[in-house]
């Protein structure tokens, strides 16, 4: 089943093209990993798709993307398509509050003042982002006071919290060493059976090992999309070859 | 040719310091005249009483009292208006030429001399509005010369909290307002309460402004109502130093020590304030 259909979408930041009449389609609680090359239009497709790209003015966007078949921009308002489409920055933002309150921040501003409630949420998330046992007995310290790798797991159990359908990430790991990033991939493949995840990455290693299928774009066009495994074995496009060879990027 | 430069260099740094020193010499020398002149005219009864004998004995309690009343009441509208104004500026105009206008409009007002404030406040508030020569319209006036100064400062304070706080709450589903409240507001309160006490204490001195809207020369009671004339101590302390003849000079020095007195520590509140927050400030 697909989870989200793109229909031909191009997005411009006042007439700079960044996404040229895009089609594809994301299936039902799959990974799927995004790579290119910097400028190539993944973090403007990340943006269209929970409608951050509204925020900036000088942005235009044509065509559509379905979410369960609903227009996000026709059929459902931005707060409506956020909560169920969130998304993991680059760099790690905890907002400058305690830990239990980063995660709780979500649930509470959509209306859960059940104090019970929001205990079971926190606990709920935090475990699930693999962050639980870290932090359980100073759920009460400042979420800026926690590692990088820390923080993003925060993050990530922050969006959680306010049970999305889809999760974007956007380059989730650029600023972490490899352990920390091994716990976010594994908080990933973790949440599989009940999300499904856009992961866009500079690391096409990464890609590679959380990633059902991977897209590949370039210069504003999706070149290829395939199962991981056949795109990195066998790319049919010699762009895409040429990529993860190391010829350019 | 090494040597020139260092001479050039101690020039310079001379230079540099006597600039400095030359600054904060008329500071001093107006704390020490005035704790010299004015602390032995400071008593509790100097505090606490009304005036007597024509104003050239007693205290001056009345004065104190009626700027305390100016300063809370013009801050009690001028808070809100100039936080609201720079939320709106900051988070939700468009930049166009109506959006420039009233950052230029705000601007402007920062530079309009006092005596015209109390001028407009006297056609305005007093004559127009028909609130008379009363507190109301002396508050009024005052919140209008504040304005600028807390609209300046709480737009500066929301817009240093970072975009990706904004962008982070938004990608939750937290609609816009809710962002600005339960996010950008809290991180940028310390920022703004600063800069509105700086512009209270910065008004609180002003003569000009309540000359014509409020200031009375003197009252034998304290005022009972908003719509009440009270004494103001910028204002006593020009009466008793050029309309009453002889009045002590102990008593004109000890009014501008407590006047000075009210406003620095209006503005050490500020300081701690931010140097208390700044401690806890975390990003």
């Amino acid at each position: 089943m697909d989870k989200i259909i793109v229909k031909d979408l191009n997005i411009d930041y006042g007439g700079v093209p960044a996404l040229k009449g895009v089609n594809f389609s994301v299936k039902d609680k799959e990974i799927l990993g995004v790579i290119g090359p910097a400028n190539s239009g993944k973090t403007s497709f990340l943006r269209a798709l929970n409608r951050l790209n509204d925020l900036d003015l000088a942005c235009r966007m044509k065509g559509s993307i379905l979410l369960n078949g609903k227009d996000i921009n026709r059929e459902m308002d931005a707060e409506e398509v956020r909560k169920k489409v969130t998304m993991v920055f680059a760099l790690p933002i905890p907002l400058p509050m305690s830990i239990f309150d980063n995660v709780a921040y979500g649930p509470r501003r959509h209306g859960v003042k059940d104090k019970k409630k929001l205990e079971e949420i926190v606990e709920k998330s935090l475990k699930a982002s693999f962050l639980w046992e870290e932090v359980k007995d100073r759920l009460s310290s400042s979420g800026m006071k926690l590692s990088g790798g820390q923080q993003q797991r925060l993050c990530i159990a922050r969006t959680l919290a306010v049970e999305p359908e889809v999760i974007l990430y956007d380059e989730p790991c650029s600023g972490l060493d490899p352990i920390s990033t091994a716990k976010v991939e594994e908080a990933m493949r973790e949440l599989k059976s009940r999300y499904t995840q856009i992961l866009v990455t500079n690391n096409v290693k990464q890609a590679a090992r959380v990633g059902d299928r991977v897209a590949f774009f370039l210069m504003g066009d999706l070149v290829e999309i395939d199962e991981a495994q056949k795109l990195f074995t066998t790319p049919r496009d010699k762009r895409t070859n040429d990529y993860l060879t190391g010829r350019f990027g | 040719m090494k040597l020139k430069s260092q001479t050039t260099q101690k020039i310079a740094f001379t230079l540099l310091g006597l600039a400095a020193v030359t600054v904060i010499v008329p500071v001093i020398l107006i704390l020490v005249i005035l704790i010299q002149r004015g602390w032995p005219a400071i008593s509790w009864q100097f505090l606490t009483e009304m005036p007597r004998m024509g104003m050239r004995a007693g205290g001056i309690f009345p004065a104190i009292m009626g700027t305390l009343c100016l300063v809370a009441c013009a801050i009690s509208v001028a808070l809100p208006l100039g936080v609201l104004t720079a939320i709106y500026l900051v988070e939700y105009a468009k930049k166009n030429w109506w959006t420039r206008m009233i950052e230029i409009a705000i601007v402007n007002l920062a530079g309009v001399p006092s005596v015209v404030y109390g001028l407009f406040g006297l056609g305005l508030f007093v004559i127009f509005f028909h609130f008379g020569s009363s507190i109301l319209a002396g508050a009024l006036t005052l919140a209008i010369m504040e304005l600028p100064v807390i609209i300046t400062s709480s737009k500066e304070a929301l817009m240093s909290v970072p975009r990706s706080f904004r962008e982070a709450s938004l990608a939750l589903g937290v609609s816009k307002w809710e962002t600005i409240r339960c996010v950008v507001l809290p991180n940028a309160l310390p920022g703004i309460l600063t800069g509105s006490i700086l512009g209270v204490s910065r008004t609180a001195g002003e003569t000009a402004p309540i000359l014509f809207t409020v200031a009375a020369f003197y009252l034998p009671r304290l005022p009972q109502s908003i719509f009440d004339q009270c004494m103001a101590l910028p204002y006593h302390l020009y009466v008793l130093s050029t309309q009453v003849p002889n009045v002590k000079p102990a008593l004109q020095y000890g009014t501008a020590l407590v006047l000075v007195g009210m406003v620095f520590s209006l503005n050490l509140v500020a300081i701690l304030v931010r140097a208390h927050i700044r401690s806890k400030k975390q990003w």
